[in-house]
């Protein structure tokens, strides 16, 4: 080694680290000395409890749901240690109950809830802006722009939570949580043995009637300390601009695309968004001729600035959906100042098929949805995840998708609403092994418990597959890759309530055994429920077989393997040919992707002539 | 001002991580860049297209319609649906190989007969590689995203050893980085043997290094 001058003062430690939002909003939390973090996976927050699972020091776990994750944070706060969840926007209805309470208890040890919104709605039901939250529940609402704010805002988070006792809010959202850029980042704090420890105080943690008075007092005492706090926040920044013609409010990521398509704006950034800094807001109105709020995705900042006399435009002429972009925010500059809404002509797309996301080659459901393609005569209610995939082409195997664990209740609804019809068609529900243990299980006691002629299938593919093929109680593996024990669903089903008879397992690769379970299970006039037991096909407990290939001389283009869906079956070469009947058929010859196959042999299954057989 | 690359491709191709060897090549070089996509979804065979943007300052993330500068795709009919992203000085490095979705197989919808024709047709600049077909004779067919980046490595502004060193450091220095290199070195040459792009390409580049802020990224 060469001798090298070193400074006599070491460099601060200060990295810059390319990061996106969620692995920021991580790190900022990890050098707050978090302790305990748990969250249930979804896009797009699963990237946050995956990074902090892989730092040093933190105790972190995949919950069954938000609700149970929030809880774990709750507890852990109480115990004196900072304490973080994280979650996708729809994920905070499920913990709703518990938050509406830690509104009114608070929190000891700084606790932060990660809920990032879908904006744009590529993989959810829904678009919901989770600052509705904030105002709701009593709670400071963040809003980081970019992935450094990320950063910066989780790591002050937990003391502003420590500060005023209550869990805070950090709202991010697509574009936050899923942009990568430069992060300087440092440390992380000493867990203060200070804050830890807990002591029984019945009048906080217990919230029975007549604690609830008191707690709402304080509230509102919490409420006001809040408002000073915002008012003097670092994070909401006024930011001078020479063209006084029109001011900004924006908060979010929104910021960058103001500032990109008008940097010579003067414009409020709102970052500790809730409460609102009404002043602030004021005197930006009072130094420009028009104000525009710009805020994805409801107008809440336009609507609170609204009532408080200030007078705003927003939505009049920005989208109620979907991401603000540059161009969006032109168009709706243009519409404000009378304008035509087009600064630039827009180029053609160009016309393209569709490419919606499908099934894995291999993957244990395919044959599933064969069969339920192919009933006509029944209802399918689906659930959120892979099952998801079964509506699409060429299955349309389900008619309805409503919310995680929907499936069961909404089915034995219709079963009962079917009830003395003479035509009642028989209902099926189908749900997988994560989304079942989520929210699935308190539906089929329900059944069970009703005795709603609901037949279940439960596709047990030892992953929650969609999010990334996270581990859940059905895997036998915990977040940390620790042997953990395997919840056996056919117990767990048994003891809801199902009669051990109407329990049955089978392998979805067995097509026709398959089938014949189903429809016997479809005749019963009981409750029952369908075991699946593959793997997901990305799942570590998958074994790939040999792939297969198609026997030319065998083939005679029915196309029927078509129909199991499979990626790695393609059409070499199409045809229509008139039969004696003088019907019209459409065939077609195909060949199976060598690199793609799984050898899972649901294809050669559905053909007729054995003409796929093992390469 | 900012250099506008866009990386299409379907899910479990590596559009993200070829993209965001990209970015951590301009960041290496002294640039500020970001890197966005919208996943989730998509990446059970989907549509994947990774947003990356280079200059001295960055703000918006998402790229505008009508402004990129390169379009790398990695799927034929891909590049086609993501060529309204184009500049009109912008051109496609397209690889020809095509993913024929079940949507298609089924006969519900149609694969594009010509996609780099009908690209052509538009006045966009199109260059082919058969990148999978390169990578194949190196061993891999996975070894196509590292042929593209060589491919796109000229027409970038920063050095090309930077994005050919933010390539090879995930794979260390075992058979698969020897792979990966001499992938990334076939396209390379390949595009300088084409000319796809003119020396001035980079001088364009409107953005300037930053001061080398960025040169201990890492993570």
């Amino acid at each position: 080694m060469s001798a090298v001058l070193q400074p006599a003062v070491a460099p601060p430690t200060v990295n810059r680290e390319f990061l996106s939002g969620n692995e920021a909003a991580a790190r900022g939390a990890w050098e707050a000395g978090v302790e305990i973090a748990a969250a249930y996976p979804g896009t797009p927050s699963t990237e946050i409890l995956e990074t902090l699972a892989g730092l040093a020091g933190v105790y972190a776990e995949w919950s069954t749901n938000e609700k149970v994750a929030l809880e774990v944070a709750l507890g852990a706060s109480m115990t004196g240690r900072r304490a973080i969840t994280a979650m996708k926007h729809v994920g905070l209805n499920v913990a709703a109950d518990t938050l509406m309470t830690m509104g009114l208890v608070g929190v000891k040890a700084g606790l932060v809830i990660a809920v990032s919104d879908d904006v744009g709605f590529s993989s959810s039901q829904n678009e919901q802006d989770s600052r509705f939250w904030g105002r709701f529940v009593h709670l400071p609402v963040l809003e980081p722009a970019d992935a450094a704010e990320a950063y910066a805002m989780t790591r002050e988070a937990f003391s502003i939570s420590e500060r005023h006792q209550v869990p805070v809010l950090l709202r991010l959202t697509t574009r936050v949580s899923h942009v990568k850029r430069t992060v300087a980042t440092g440390a992380r704090e000493a867990a203060d043995a200070m804050r830890h420890g807990y002591r029984k105080d019945a009048e906080r943690w217990i919230i029975t009637p007549n604690h609830v008075g008191k707690r709402i007092e304080l509230r509102a005492a919490r409420d006001a300390a809040l408002a000073r706090e915002t008012a003097s926040s670092a994070w909401n920044r006024f930011e001078p601009g020479a063209d006084s013609r029109l001011g900004f409010i924006v908060s979010g990521p929104a910021y960058h695309v103001v500032r990109e398509a008008f940097p010579d704006a003067p414009l409020l950034k709102l970052g500790l968004s809730h409460p609102m800094p009404l002043d602030a807001a004021k005197r930006l109105a009072a130094l420009t001729e028009r104000v525009l709020v710009v805020e994805e995705v409801d107008p809440i900042v336009e609507n609170e600035l609204k009532a408080a006399a200030i007078p705003v435009h927003g939505k009049d002429v920005l989208p109620l959906q979907g991401e603000i972009t540059v161009p969006v925010l032109e168009n709706a500059v243009a519409r404000l100042s009378g304008g035509s809404p087009q600064r630039r002509t827009a180029p053609l797309k160009a016309a393209v098929f569709p490419r919606p996301p499908t099934l894995c080659a291999g993957c244990p459901y395919m044959g599933v949805y064969f069969w339920l393609g192919q009933l006509k005569d029944a209802v399918i209610c689906g659930d959120i995840g892979c099952y998801t995939l079964g509506c699409g082409e060429p299955w349309n195997a389900m008619d309805s998708i409503i919310s995680m664990g929907a499936s069961l209740g909404v089915a034995h609804g219709m079963v009962k609403g079917f009830a003395g019809d003479a035509d009642a068609k028989p209902v099926l529900a189908v749900i997988g092994d994560s989304t079942f243990l989520h929210t699935g299980m308190p539906a089929l006691a329900n059944i069970a418990y009703q005795g709603g002629n609901v037949t279940v299938l439960l596709l047990d593919n030892r992953a929650t597959a969609m999010t990334g093929g996270q581990d859940n109680p059905g895997t036998g593996q915990r977040l940390d890759g620790s042997a953990a024990p395997r919840l056996d669903f056919a117990k767990l089903v048994e003891a809801l309530g199902v009669r051990p008879e109407r329990v049955r397992v089978v392998d979805p690769y067995e097509l026709p055994t398959f089938f014949k379970v189903l429809r016997e299970e479809m005749k019963v006039p009981e409750p029952s429920v369908i075991i699946t037991n593959r793997p997901c096909v990305l799942s570590r407990d998958f074994e790939r077989r040999r792939p297969l290939e198609v026997r030319d001389d065998q083939c005679n283009g029915c196309a029927r393997c078509l129909d199991v869906g499979c990626p790695a079956i393609t059409v070499r070469r199409r045809e229509s040919q008139k039969r004696a009947s003088g019907k019209v058929v459409d065939l077609a010859w195909v060949r199976i992707e060598r690199a793609l196959c799984t050898g899972c042999d649901l294809c050669a299954k559905a053909c007729a002539r054995g003409a796929i057989v093992a390469a | 001002m900012s250099t506008d690359v866009l990386v299409v491709g379907i899910g479990g191709q590596g559009v993200m991580t070829a993209a965001e060897a990209i970015a951590r090549a301009a960041l290496e070089a002294g640039y500020e860049a970001t890197k966005t996509e919208v996943t989730g979804m998509s990446q059970r065979g989907g549509v994947v297209c990774s947003q990356v943007r280079i200059g001295e300052r960055v703000e918006a993330s998402e790229i505008r319609p009508g402004s990129a500068r390169l379009l790398i795709a990695f799927e034929a009919a891909e590049g086609l649906r993501w060529s309204h992203y184009l500049a009109p000085e912008g051109c496609v490095l397209l690889d020809p190989w095509r993913a024929v979705p079940p949507i298609v197989s089924s006969g519900v919808h149609q694969y594009p007969a010509d996609p780099a024709g009908e690209m052509r047709a538009a006045n966009r600049r199109v260059h082919e590689i058969d990148a999978r077909g390169i990578a194949e004779r190196i061993g891999d067919a996975r070894l196509a995203n590292s042929v593209m980046l060589g491919a796109a490595a000229s027409s970038l502004p920063f050095p090309e050893q930077n994005l050919r060193n933010q390539v090879l450091r995930r794979f260390g220095s075992g058979e698969i980085a020897a792979q990966n290199a001499a992938a990334f070195d076939a396209g390379r040459a390949l595009a300088l043997a084409a000319r796809f792009f003119p020396p001035q390409a980079v001088a364009a580049t409107e953005g300037k290094p930053a001061s080398a802020i960025a040169s201990s990224a890492s993570s």
